[in-house]
This record gives structure tokens, C-alpha cells and sequence, in this order.
């Protein structure tokens, strides 16, 4: 996969922002198992909004969370569980995309605030772990998901990335807004 | 004499009752459906866009509204803080239980809608699952010469508030630097606000009055300009700016990284050119409770 690809996944993904990353991280750094397998998933900066119904978690909406507030974990957190794919929102920075290149890892953006096309998207929720210390945005809930997309490759594991790719040609620009301005 | 205090007492229980579950109803249609102007605007972007991610970012927006609005859902996971916004009528019979019918109905909105519990304790990480707490919901109170009172509902997500900002200029910078500072931190945020998104603008008054102006700013409807032309004529030039940008839908790259500028200002100290930068993602959630003096409620 490279940037620019587009994909819809179906299959298994838990959710970890902020909280949960501190959290297993802690817990492997104490030697402990995790309750799931993170290497057979995608890993998805969310925190959904989920409700019980007649004993069932429904996911109402589902949208990414901004994925730079993850960056102070992400590379150890790679090292650590061996997942492969992160899905996100508005890109991380240069720990991630060299641990991306390290571990064959991908970056990929969701649309950011999509929640109910994402929704749409779970089919169900398989598990939900550290509910009631994390709550309900930072607890991690595992979804089985559907053609869950469109899903689109902005950091790959061979150095590539949308965003610094934008940064020069935006720089360009500003330099020129900043030219009128001053007219 | 106790009878008519305890049919007074059950009257304003009903009117409270009455308006709680209006506030309830604007908090729904808040998180459930864009307005207007916002999902107009976000078509009228679609259109315009040339390249290929910035349309499909825009078109997966637009399915999701549709979705939101159809099923009655959350159009995004994260329902914000909900802020409300009082004109309070100093001849309105209904002042004192504005408070309480307000901070009910967030609860009820939590549970009912359901909007995500959104407010933690900052020292012990406590989250009370309600949306309720130290100061919460944040309530800004203004008194007006009538008998109405208006609340005006913003639940404001986390990830655009994180971007606005307060900037103390020097005065000698001028309206040239007010410019380059909106458009540098606009920039600067890229992506992570979810563009396109609409900026509140406020200058002057004092570090904390130009926040404020800032965030009146965001609730104004897309299509509104400052009566003031002077100012209708920044809030223009500010979009055309900032679009030259290119930073996109998404911060994916494209020509719509705003929807909207929108200016509010105060007089300034000499001194001081406050200048406060609020960030309103695509998800621009706004609703309107009206209280008449005689009881009826409009949400809208």
C-alpha cells in the first residue's frame, strides 16, 4: 500500500487513543498479556459514542480522533504489538512514519467527523476492555467492520507522506498570500 | 394563602419542565442535523473541487449528514462540550429557572440522544458520564431590554477547539498583521480541525473578549456579513486568503479550507490589539431555544 491508495477494510479493529495507549503500554511494560490480539487488527484513533441496547453495544457514531496526540506513543506502541495498519485522522509525525518504514506498518486517514458513515460501517462490537476506568471515549472496543472506508494511504512504510508532500506546495502559497497582503 | 404558593410552585415546575425538554429538542436537532447554510455551502465546495481525495473527503461528509439527519444520529462521535448562550430579557418571568432547566437538559441530553460523556475532572480524571461538573455546561449570560429570552445552543467538539487561539498583538502591526496572523494559524492548523471549517475572528476588548467575540462569531449563519462594510470587507478578503492556501478539506489539499469568515470586534486599549482565532469544524452544530414572556417556546 502506498500514499494515495484507497481501500475499504473488512475485518477486525480496536480502538485506542490517548488513555489506552498510556494503558498498554503500561501493562506491557509490566510484562502483562492483552486481552485481544492487536497484531491480527487495525488499530483506529477513535472514541465512539456506544449504546447498550437490550444487552447489545450498538455503535451510534464512530468518526477518527486527530492521531498527532498519539505520536508521543505510536512507534513504541508498533514495537510493542505488531499492528499494521493505523487509522486515523490529520497524520502523525516523523517517530511514527520512521517506526511505519521499521515494522511494514501504514498510515491511512478516514474522514474526519464521519461518524455515522463509520457507524454504518461495524457490524458489530466483539469486545469492549477497560470500560469503566477509561470510559466510554478511551476505553478500547473491538468492532467487526464492513467495507469500512473510503480509507486513504496518507503515510506508508517506504518514507511516503501526503502531508509533508502538502507542506511545501502550501508554504508556496502563504508565501504568496503574504506578498498581497502587504500590496 | 399556601394553596396559591403550591399552584405557583407547580406552574413554574411545568414551565421549567417545558423548556428543558425545548432545550432537549434543540440539543437533538444540534448534533443530528447541519444547518442549512453549512450543508449548502458544503455542497457548493464539492462542486468546485478539482481534485480527487478533496472531493471524495467532501462527498463521505456529506453521505454522513444525510445518514445523521435520516436516522436521527450523532452526525459526529464527538458531541462536543455544548455551550449555551443566553440573552436574558431583564422583563422575562422565566430568569430563574433558566439555570437549572439548561443543565437538565444536557443530563437528559446525554442519556437520551446519547451524546458522549465529554467532561473530566482535569486533576483526578474523574468523568461524571453526564456532561455536567465544575462550571459545565459553560453558560455565557448577557442581559437585553425585552421580556424574551433566546438561548443559543453550540455543542463545540474538541478537536477544532483545540485549534482556536489568542494572540496579543502590537497595535503597530495594523489590520495587515491581523490578517497574516488569522491566515498563518490557519495554516498552521492543517488538517487537524477538520477543514472546512468556518472561523470566528474577534479583535480587541481584552485577551478574554476577543475569545468571546470570537466565539459569537462562530455561531453566526454562513452568508451573514458584519453590518459594519468595512468589516464585511475583511471577513471577505480573510476567506479569499485563507482558500489560497490550499491546505483542503481534510488538510488533504484543495481550494476550500474555510466555509466562512466571520469578524466581531470591541473597542481596544491603546496597547493592546487582542486578537482571538475560534475554529468551527465542518460539523458547525447550532440550534436556537425563544422564550416568550407568556410561556410559548420556539426551537429553531
Amino acid at each position: 500500500m502506498r500514499v494515495g491508495d484507497i481501500l475499504y477494510l473488512t475485518g477486525d479493529v480496536f480502538t485506542a487513543r490517548d488513555e489506552a495507549h498510556r494503558l498498554m503500554l503500561a501493562r506491557y511494560g509490566k510484562r502483562e498479556a492483552m486481552p485481544f490480539d492487536p497484531a491480527s487488527m487495525a488499530l483506529f484513533h477513535c472514541g465512539p459514542v456506544v449504546r447498550k441496547t437490550d444487552g447489545d453495544w450498538k455503535v451510534i457514531a464512530a468518526g477518527p480522533t486527530t492521531s498527532i496526540r498519539m505520536e508521543p506513543h505510536e512507534d513504541r506502541f508498533l514495537a510493542a504489538f505488531g499492528t499494521k495498519m493505523i487509522i486515523g485522522k490529520g497524520g502523525m509525525g516523523s517517530k511514527t512514519q520512521a517506526a511505519l518504514k521499521k515494522h511494514g506498518a501504514v498510515y491511512v486517514h478516514y474522514t474526519g467527523g464521519a461518524g455515522a458513515l463509520a457507524a454504518k460501517a461495524i457490524e458489530w462490537v466483539t469486545d469492549v476492555f477497560w470500560l469503566e476506568k477509561l470510559g466510554m471515549a478511551e476505553a478500547v472496543w473491538v468492532f467487526q467492520v464492513r467495507r469500512f472506508g473510503p480509507l486513504y494511504v496518507t503515510m506508508d512504510s517506504a518514507g511516503g507522506n501526503i502531508y509533508t508532500q502538502l507542506e511545501k506546495s502550501v508554504a508556496e502559497n502563504r508565501a504568496a498570500i503574504h506578498a498581497r497582503i502587504d500590496r | 394563602m399556601i394553596e396559591g404558593v403550591s399552584h405557583f410552585w407547580v406552574g413554574s415546575m411545568i414551565e421549567e419542565n417545558r423548556l428543558k425538554q425545548a432545550l432537549l429538542e434543540a440539543l437533538v436537532q444540534a448534533v443530528t442535523r447541519l444547518p442549512v447554510d453549512v450543508v449548502d455551502a458544503l455542497k457548493r465546495a464539492q462542486s468546485v473541487e478539482g481534485s480527487e481525495p478533496a472531493k471524495a473527503q467532501l462527498e463521505a461528509i456529506l453521505s454522513n449528514i444525510e445518514i445523521a439527519r435520516v436516522e436521527s444520529i450523532p452526525m459526529c462521535q464527538d458531541t462536543g462540550i455544548p455551550s449555551f448562550f443566553v440573552e436574558a430579557g431583564v422583563d422575562s418571568p422565566h430568569l430563574a429557572m433558566l439555570r437549572s432547566a439548561i443543565t437538565d437538559a444536557v443530563a437528559a441530553a446525554t442519556a437520551a440522544i446519547p451524546l458522549r460523556p465529554n467532561t473530566v475532572q482535569p486533576f483526578t480524571g474523574e468523568n461524571p458520564g453526564n456532561n455536567l461538573g465544575r462550571f459545565m455546561p459553560p453558560i455565557d449570560w448577557e442581559l437585553v431590554d425585552d421580556d424574551t429570552v433566546t438561548i443559543a445552543v453550540l455543542p463545540k467538539g474538541g478537536g477544532s477547539e483545540n485549534m482556536s487561539t489568542l494572540k496579543m498583538l502590537s497595535p503597530g502591526v495594523g489590520i495587515g498583521g491581523i490578517k497574516k496572523a488569522v491566515v498563518d494559524h490557519v495554516i498552521a492548523c492543517g488538517g487537524k480541525p477538520c477543514p472546512p471549517t468556518i472561523i470566528g475572528v474577534g479583535i480587541g476588548g481584552g485577551a478574554d473578549v476577543a475569545m468571546k467575540l470570537g466565539k459569537r462569531a462562530v455561531l453566526r449563519g454562513i452568508g451573514s456579513r458584519h453590518p459594519e462594510q468595512v468589516v464585511a470587507e475583511l471577513e471577505e478578503e480573510l476567506l479569499e486568503l485563507i482558500n489560497m492556501s490550499g491546505v483542503g478539506p481534510m488538510g488533504l489539499g484543495g481550494v476550500t479550507t474555510a466555509l466562512a469568515v466571520h469578524v466581531e470586534y470591541a473597542f481596544r486599549h491603546p496597547a493592546s490589539l487582542p486578537l482571538g482565532i475560534v475554529i468551527q469544524c465542518w460539523a458547525a452544530r447550532r440550534a436556537k431555544v425563544h422564550l416568550a414572556a407568556d410561556g410559548t417556546i420556539e426551537v429553531s
